[in-house]
């Protein structure tokens, strides 16, 4: 029975993993060179689905369905929706990286400016006009009105420059996590039921791997991966920029003092994890044809696991971690029930933890620090 | 004189207030805490009292069901959790697991095969939390912070998933028909009248403070202290650092267990999804927003997150929104919390680099 279904297990679960290795990047990079478990990252993926559901259905124009049949289309047409939602989706959880980062992140480092004052000023009208009203034109009117001056006040107060401690860094992100989360299960029209997307790509089996189905939207998966792993690892090694990362990751106070923005580098680098995670948003919603509010949580999750599982900090361990993890967590869930599947991340993050914490290829990124 | 400046002195009267308190000479010390107490514990009739019920009073909800379902069980949370994230400096995510094995316990063992009496089943609850907390603690305790938090938010998932996977804990279906606790002469435990368990939670409440306290002044709160300020230092000055971090998640999984013990008995059912990992971030919200490490922050912060909420209407649905914000707001410009703890201005000014 296991020995019948293990290569299909197998091509699964290394698509999932290949999933997981993208996300697992962005988690990667911001270790890397801010040493923070950016717990928001997860939302940052999940931003990146809804992308690409706003992409098929609006900007593309797909219904769910077209006369009760999938709406599939092919050649040319296919390649443009496919390339297109896949830069959206880049696009979207890229920006929300940004806006994370400027909003819930900068400020604590004492760099905090203009526009990150200006999103929790925004933020703060929003919250406290729930209390006068239940409207939403009302809301978004009154938070308006409060955005201006009290953005002037929030840029007086970063101008202490007060660094915050560890723990605030993190406590940040889970409270950004969740906003973005419930924002969704909030203000999204179908709340926090499933959203199903449109399945434009005619899942065709190309080749039967001993027993195993490949399909065409599992080898989509593996050439994009590769191909967008690829092309960071190129940016890290050989630009300039990539130079900066790797230098703040080293040592960020020595890099401020031989000339390197550090704080243009911490953006490029949620920019870059951000546009990773859209990337694996869209292969996710290729693969699956749906996402939730709460998708990101434990792929989220599952992806950080990957992330320490291959070392954490080293962009190629991400995509070993991911394959072991997706390869793993299938096989696992064949042998103990589908219902345990989730567990089985949590205890290889732990048994990794315990025993290896430096993950399979080492911290390369930055220093090695346990 | 500058805006910020202006913040720094609206905070001072707070810091005042404590110190005013402090003070007094012992006797009007006394009558003034035996006063606040008694006032406490009239809390359910506070909607009757003119402009404070105004402010009070919870419109749509019976204010009763919220102060006992709600209130009291942030309070003892917030309490605990405040051991672990404010006393020892250890970021606990999975907090919820303990809540839910507290609550899990109670409602197997007087409800189902078993038939204990109410009044064993706490202290089992309770030690079976703390045996939670010792099996999360020991392998998980060598990790660094940020390590820690993601394992013991995996801790609190399995939790639930184990709870929805097992027949004998009732599946996604839960456990109903928990027993109330006895009554107690007129103090008749039932579904109608809350009051009593407020009587009985606003104890319990009372017994925390006073135990916390003392510990927190003793050996092992200074132990405590010194692993939240630096833990490298703290071992070299001979502090046992994993037994002390191991008690203090031990102490605190107790009083989630307690807490849980409790609203599993008041709400007479329980199923995986009242442990959802939502719930744990709100328990921290309350501990960070009343500010870590400080007791009496934490009670008001804890008292917050469950009644404003239920007070304002327009919040009730948007909760997890809103403390999601609250929570980078508080950190971006209070780091410290409402009512802060003693001294912790001068600690998170020199810890801008330090590992918690």
């Amino acid at each position: 029975m296991i020995y019948r279904t293990f290569w299909d297990l197998t091509v699964s679960g290394i698509v999932l993993g290949l999933i997981y290795a993208l996300v697992a990047l962005g988690y990667t990079m911001v270790y890397g060179v801010l040493r923070l478990i950016n717990f928001a990252h997860s939302e940052i993926f999940m931003v990146g689905t809804f992308g690409v559901l706003v992409s098929l259905t609006k900007v593309f124009g797909i219904s769910l369905f077209d006369d009760g049949q999938y709406p599939y289309r092919s050649g040319f047409v296919l390649v443009a929706i496919l390339v297109g939602s896949t830069v959206a989706a880049m696009v979207v959880s890229g920006a929300g990286a940004v806006v994370l980062e400027r909003t819930a992140y900068r400020p604590l480092r004492g760099a905090g400016d203009a526009y990150g004052a200006v999103v929790l000023a925004f933020l703060t009208g929003l919250i406290a006009s729930f209390l006068f009203s239940d409207h939403m034109m009302t809301n978004l009117a009154i938070s308006a009105v409060i955005t201006g001056p009290v953005s002037v006040v929030y840029v007086r107060i970063f101008r202490r420059g007060r660094q915050a401690p560890r723990l605030a860094f993190l406590i940040s992100a889970i409270g950004s996590s969740m906003a973005m989360a419930e924002a969704v299960a909030t203000w999204g029209p179908d709340q926090r039921s499933v959203y199903k997307t449109p399945r434009v790509l005619e899942k065709k089996v190309l080749v039967n791997f001993l027993g195993a189905d490949v399909r065409i939207d599992y080898v989509i998966v593996a050439i994009g991966a590769i191909l967008m792993m690829t092309s960071l690892l190129l940016f890290v090694n050989r630009t300039r920029l990539g130079r900066g990362i790797r230098a703040v990751a080293q040592d960020a106070e020595t890099a401020r003092i031989l000339g390197v923005n550090v704080n243009s580098v911490i953006l490029v680098t949620f920019l870059l994890g951000g546009a990773m995670a859209g990337g694996a948003a869209m292969m996710f919603t290729l693969v699956y044809d749906q996402t939730r509010f709460n998708i990101g949580f434990l792929l989220g999750v599952k992806s950080f696991t990957a992330a320490v599982l291959g070392g954490i900090g080293n962009i190629k361990g991400a995509l070993l971690g991911g394959i072991v993890l997706g390869l793993a967590e299938n096989y696992g869930s064949s042998i103990f029930g589908g219902q345990w599947k989730d567990v089985i991340a949590f205890v290889v993050l732990l048994t990794v933890l315990m025993f290896r914490p430096t993950g399979i290829l080492g911290e390369s990124l930055g220093k090695a620090r346990v | 004189m500058s805006l910020t400046d202006a913040f720094r002195q609206r905070t001072a009267p707070q810091l005042q207030l404590g110190n005013r308190f402090r003070a007094l000479p012992r006797s009007a010390k006394w009558s003034l805490s035996a006063l606040l107490i008694v006032a406490f514990y009239l809390t359910p009739y506070w909607p009757d009292v003119p402009v404070l019920g105004w402010i009070i009073n919870t419109p749509g909800t019976s204010f009763e069901n919220v102060l006992t379902d709600q209130i009291m069980m942030f309070i003892l949370v917030a309490l605990g959790l405040n051991v672990v994230v404010g006393f020892a400096g250890l970021l606990d995510l999975g907090y919820v697991g303990f809540y839910a094995v507290g609550a899990y316990t109670t409602a197997v063992v007087t409800s189902g095969q078993f038939t204990l009496p109410w009044i064993a089943a706490l202290p089992l609850s309770v030690i079976m939390a703390m045996i939670a907390g010792v099996i999360l603690g020991t392998p998980t305790l060598r990790l660094r912070g940020d390590y820690l938090a993601i394992v013991t938010l995996g801790f609190g998932e399995i939790i639930r998933i184990t709870a929805n996977n097992s027949d004998w804990l009732g599946g996604p279906r839960g456990i109903s028909k928990v027993p109330h606790p006895p009554s107690i002469g007129p103090l008749k435990f039932g579904v109608l009248n809350a009051k009593p368990y407020w009587y009985l939670g606003f104890t319990v409440i009372l017994v925390v403070i006073f135990v916390l306290t003392r510990l927190e002044k003793s050996r092992v709160g200074r132990a405590w202290a010194a692993v939240r300020e630096d833990e490298d230092a703290a071992e070299l000055m001979g502090v046992d650092t994993f037994k002390f971090k191991l008690w203090a998640f031990a102490i605190g999984a107790a009083i989630g267990g307690i807490a849980g013990s409790l609203y599993a008995s008041k709400v007479g059912f329980i199923n995986p999804d009242n442990f959802q990992l939502q719930l744990s971030i709100l328990f921290l919200a309350a501990v960070v927003l009343g500010g870590t490490g400080s007791m009496y922050g934490v009670i008001m912060g804890g008292f917050l997150v469950a009644w404003i909420p239920e007070r304002f209407r327009g919040f009730s649905t948007r909760r997890y929104f809103v403390f999601g914000v609250v929570l980078v707001l508080v950190m971006v410009f209070r780091p410290q919390g409402i009512i802060p703890r003693r001294g912790a201005a001068a600690g998170i000014a020199q810890k801008g680099e330090s590992d918690v």
